[in-house]
């Protein structure tokens, strides 16, 4: 049997410090996990905002064939910026932030390990983000969008090298991305350190949420992913202001090198921001279907053998590089490997939902949508693993769909469903349902009528990465259908922060557990008071909070 | 004609009518990799959608069959922890489906890279620059741009064209999704791939890999022509430039104004090699990488300012009074 | 593996393993392929010195914290001063190398691969062996400002290990830079 505080109410604060800026100060002082963790998510949540805006301008740009919205130049920012905006500064730092706030919850710890080291994780970041963006007000300033970079996301040599990049855009791209890694790069070390030695007593490594599990094997992949991007980076410092020539072909330098660094990164770096999504859906599914996930053993393994073969495929981006036979076969046994341990978390969750009462709560909307979403995604990942078939695809606008399935239809699906769930763990109150319910189908028509049709596009022949294309190519029409989704999606997400702000200030009250749920953030206040628990819990099994309330038949035997 | 190619045409006018003649489907292939690429991707295609049926199926079977009704009166259903048999069984298939893709795949990838070069095959050389492509037929003495014409290599005697790769700059990447899967041109690095266009006719395909302002100007046309067209075009482009005397005047211009730093007309003192071969400008039938129809206002618009049909072009606006230009253009409108 | 520290420790020296293994992966694979210049067999000779004085470093960084666990403090920080001070003979033979090859050899980063992966692997792990110099400089002093106490002795052992990766990245960079690359 458990023995577990039960909830309590929220004792008040001992010192009260009242007006605007001593809250504020509070707030950029704090080194407490909970507040760090909001910071993360909202500062993600709004370069969100201005990234889907920058998307928006090109979907714009792109609706029609020989459009002149904006200039090659400005575009060419403007998918940079996007990119980088997006998997950086949206995509890590929410995930972060989610972690931030709950894997101390869910173990029963006061904090993370290292509480001032989270801080200046937080801060790295954000100050990187805004290099980044104060780009845009350099060289000409905001006309022709200044100095923003304008060499692509994954920024390949030698097109970033001095001759071909002159002036300082690509620097901003390096340096902000640089700082950025390293606050990265201590937030993983500071979530390994508190997983590893700071669950509360009785919780062993197999008895840990699945989402901690799953925040551990990405932690363990940033840990050893990131740095190789910093060292590419640096590499890319030395050459652009030491003259050096690691990339600069014209000297001797390696073009396929810099690929080969980046993407030893960048693969794992997107199962860095996928797996926390799995992550989330692993605790929201469950719940919602009112049963305990199907195969908790078999789902751990799977995520453990996905954070080590992330490391193993990253050369199926270089498929058309001309690596030569051996190679790409050996790549594309790897890739399409670790289909298998994703494959499996998708029969896990839908096992789960088999033989449940799902109750279609908004986090469940999301999660559903998330299900066939990612597993178009997936899908569309093995027909890339395939590689003959990569050589048409990759670098066309079936990669941008692919890719797309799984970072929006697949993490931000997720991370919405997880914000309506912890949202009510988080601020007390719970969010609108209806408003959700707009939101969910507003996005899903936006997103699947943007995306879908970029597929078929790319199988036509479209290139990425392009500001117009001419007319007699036959893509109009799916471009056009593409751009229409833009409202859609922009009128979900308005209504998403319409939702946050009323429930803010008038949402229901939630209470400790409005979902019913088991793992342990639920065992205390919304908001939890700073210290979290009042005593620290002692668990007997998987699911802490289902022993309590059935005391008749708790989990332990059955694991 | 044969079965085979009978079957190509009608599929061609037939079945794929609904996609207008310059798309460039890979799902139109008109050249062995690009058909064997659409062979493997149809057995891929039917395995996917196989799986997304199943699993979708089952998904939308367990949301519909197992969602909370109203009637519900609140108990947790059974609680099911796992099922050893199960879970090795859906891990068991897909592997097992892997390893019979990974096979497939393969015997595609070393058909299509390791394929030998045939003694009759010809061999081009394509240097991607920013932002349009130098093409060169060195055991034919040619030098042209943005367009690439090859013989049809007909099934009963074939003559595919090997295509060297390089780059003079940055990355590009060489895509044609009828004839072949795209293959990266590389500073530094020398790639190889190969074509055999079974039927005569121009396919279009573009650049596909970042490189800078105008990567959406770099477009490609390979122009297949029957065995005797072939040889004909390889006649007219290896003879000099046409030499017009009532076009000197332009030529002169031509000489004076710096553009032979760039340019070569063969046949004329101009070799210049940064910018594309002039020597055959008007057999070409865009400016600037496809960016323009090549007529001469066109011509024109281009020589006075590159940039008002291409910005951010790297060829200089020449700044050529009008008398000049009229001369000059009126020149270069002799280049057949 | 029972406190933090040591798990933070050693998933730090993980994060710095992988982002030092791309530089020596960039040094082999650039290795012969410089078009110009001097070449390692020409320039290079083995620091025999500056390597007996960091790996020595290795032994009474491990003779200090083994002290310090014993409660002898002012022993410690000998130690820790010994160290402290074959760190610097280190760098003072890097600088000593490093002169010679710029203003004899004419060797820098600019004219060939060989320069430019040489610095960058040497200098990216000289520069790790000055942090860790700045902080067993640190310990050194509270050591003798009495402000360093026994109970610390598991951080000092963190900063210890951290001392050993430094070290056994110079095992590995004097492998592939001095004996595979010459």
């Amino acid at each position: 049997m458990s023995v577990l505080s039960p909830p309590f109410a929220t004792p008040a604060p001992a010192t009260v410090r009242t007006g605007g800026l001593a809250r504020l100060h509070e707030w950029v002082v704090t080194v407490d996990h909970k507040r760090l963790g909001v910071m993360y998510v909202v500062a993600g949540l709004a370069f969100f905002v201005i990234a889907g805006l920058e998307a928006s301008v090109i979907r714009w740009q792109l609706a029609v064939a020989g459009n002149s919205v904006v200039s090659p130049q400005v575009f060419n920012r403007l998918f940079t910026v996007h990119g980088t905006t997006m998997v950086f500064m949206v995509g890590i730092p929410i995930v972060f932030g989610f972690a931030n706030y709950l894997v101390p919850l869910m173990i029963g710890a006061r904090d993370l390990a290292f509480p001032r080291l989270n801080a200046f994780g937080f801060w790295a970041f954000l100050f990187g983000g805004l290099l980044l963006y104060f780009s845009f007000l350099g060289g000409d300033g905001l006309y022709g969008a200044g100095s923003a970079p304008d060499v692509g996301w994954f920024a390949y040599a030698p097109l970033t090298e001095r001759a071909f990049s002159p002036g300082n855009s690509t620097d901003y791209w390096n340096l902000s991305i640089l700082v950025m890694g390293f606050g990265t790069v201590a937030t993983s070390i500071n979530l390994i350190a508190t997983t590893l030695v700071m669950r509360c007593r009785g919780m062993s490594l197999g008895r840990m949420p699945l989402y901690v599990w799953m925040m551990l094997v990405v932690s363990g992949m940033t840990v050893l992913a990131l740095p190789p991007l910093s060292a590419a980076q640096i590499m890319l410092l030395l050459d652009r202001f030491l003259g050096a020539h690691f990339f600069d072909t014209q000297a001797g330098g390696s073009a396929v090198m810099w690929q080969h660094f980046f993407w030893f990164f960048g693969h794992p770096e997107v199962y860095i921001l996928m797996v926390p999504g799995f992550a989330m859906v692993s605790e929201i599914i469950p719940v919602f279907s009112r049963k305990v996930i199907f195969g908790y053993p078999m789902v751990v393994a799977a995520s453990l053998a996905i954070g080590f073969l992330a490391m193993t495929v990253w050369a199926h981006h270089m498929f058309a590089v001309g690596m030569g036979a051996p190679l790409n076969s050996a790549f594309a046994a790897s890739t399409m490997l670790i289909s298998v341990p994703t494959g499996i978390k998708i029969f896990n969750w839908v096992a789960t939902m088999y033989g449940g009462r799902i109750r279609f709560a908004t986090p469940m909307l999301f999660a559903c949508g998330f299900l066939f979403q990612f597993l178009c995604a997936g899908l569309t990942g093995i027909m890339l693993s395939v590689v003959p078939f990569n050589w048409q695809l990759t670098d066309s606008y079936f990669v941008v769909a692919h890719f797309h399935f799984v970072l929006v239809g697949g993490l931000i699906f997720t991370v919405f469903g997880a914000i309506y769930y912890w949202f009510p763990k988080v601020t007390g109150r719970l969010l609108s349902e209806r408003l959700g319910r707009w939101h969910f189908w507003l996005f899903v028509v936006g997103f699947n009528l943007t995306f879908l049709p970029l597929h078929w596009a790319g199988m036509l022949g479209m290139p990425r990465r392009i500001y117009t294309y001419p007319a007699d190519r036959g893509w109009d029409l799916w471009n056009l259908i593409a751009s229409l989704g833009v409202p859609f999606q922009a009128a979900a997400v308005v209504v998403f922060l319409i939702n946050v702000g009323i429930s803010l200030r008038r949402g229901q009250r939630a209470g400790d557990d409005p979902w019913d749920a088991w793992t342990l953030e639920w065992a205390t206040a919304s908001p939890p008071p700073p210290y979290n628990f009042e005593t620290a819990p002692v668990v007997a099994s998987r699911r802490p909070l289902w022993d309590l309330k059935h005391p008749d038949d708790p989990d332990g035997p059955h694991e | 004609m044969g079965r085979r190619s009978r079957r190509d045409a009608a599929i061609a006018g037939g079945t794929y009518a609904m996609i207008p003649i310059r798309t460039p489907s890979i799902f139109a292939p008109a050249s062995t990799p690009a058909f064997a690429i659409r062979e493997l991707s149809f057995l891929v295609l039917a395995l996917v959608m196989f799986i997304f049926v199943v699993v979708a199926g089952l998904t939308v079977y367990a949301i519909v069959r197992f969602r909370r009704r109203p009637g519900d009166d609140g108990r947790e259903p059974p609680q099911v922890y796992g099922s050893t048999q199960i879970e090795l069984a859906w891990t068991l298939v897909p592997f097992l489906i892997v390893v019979v893709l990974f096979l497939t795949t393969t015997r595609y990838i070393f058909a299509i890279e390791t394929r030998a070069r045939a003694a009759n095959a010809l061999e081009v050389t394509v240097v991607g620059n920013q932002w349009w492509w130098e093409i060169r037929y060195p055991a034919l003495g040619i030098v042209t741009a943005n367009e690439l014409h090859v013989p049809v290599s007909d099934p009963a005697e074939p003559r595919p064209t090997f295509i060297t790769l390089q780059s003079a700059d940055v990355i590009h990447s060489f895509w044609i999704p009828q004839l072949a899967g795209k293959t990266d041109v590389i500073p530094g690095k020398t790639n190889r791939m190969w074509i055999d266009p079974r039927t005569p006719g121009t396919y279009v395909g573009q650049c596909a890999e970042f490189c800078g302002v105008q990567h959406a100007g770099m477009l490609l046309t390979v122009t297949v022509h029957p065995k005797e067209e072939f040889a004909r075009w390889v006649a007219a482009q290896q003879a000099a430039a046409v030499d017009v005397p009532e076009a000197r005047a332009g030529r002169d211009v031509f000489t004076s104004v710096a553009c032979v730093n760039c340019h070569t007309v063969r046949g004329t003192p101009a070799n210049g090699v940064f910018g594309p071969d002039l020597t055959h400008l008007m057999s070409r039938a865009t400016l600037g990488a496809g960016v323009a129809p090549n007529t001469p206002k066109n011509l024109r618009a281009w020589v006075n300012d590159p940039a008002s049909l291409k910005p951010g072009a790297l060829m200089p606006a020449m700044k050529v009074s009008g008398d000049e230009l009229d001369r000059l253009v009126a020149y270069l409108v002799t280049l057949r | 593996m029972s406190s933090r520290g040591r798990v933070g420790m050693i998933c730090l020296i993980t994060a710095e393993a992988s982002l030092f293994a791309v530089f020596v992966v960039a040094y082999l694979y650039d290795l012969g392929k410089s078009l110009s210049g001097p070449s390692p067999g020409e320039v290079l000779s083995v620091p025999v010195l500056g390597t007996i004085c960091l790996l020595s470093s290795s032994v009474t960084v491990a003779l200090a914290v083994r002290a310090l666990g014993r409660g002898a403090v002012r022993r410690s920080g000998a130690w820790l001063l010994a160290t402290v001070l074959l760190a610097i003979a280190f760098l003072t033979g890097t600088a000593t190398e490093w002169f010679r090859l710029i203003t004899r050899e004419g060797l820098t980063i600019c004219p060939n691969l060989f320069g430019m992966t040489f610095y960058a692997l040497v200098g990216l792990h000289a520069s790790h062996v000055v942090v860790g110099l700045v902080m067993l400089a640190l310990i050194s002093v509270f050591a003798w400002s009495r402000a360093l106490r026994p109970s610390h002795a598991e951080r000092v052992e963190l900063v210890s290990w951290y001392w050993h990766f430094v070290d056994a990245v110079w095992v590995v960079v004097l492998t592939v830079v001095y004996v595979i690359g010459r």
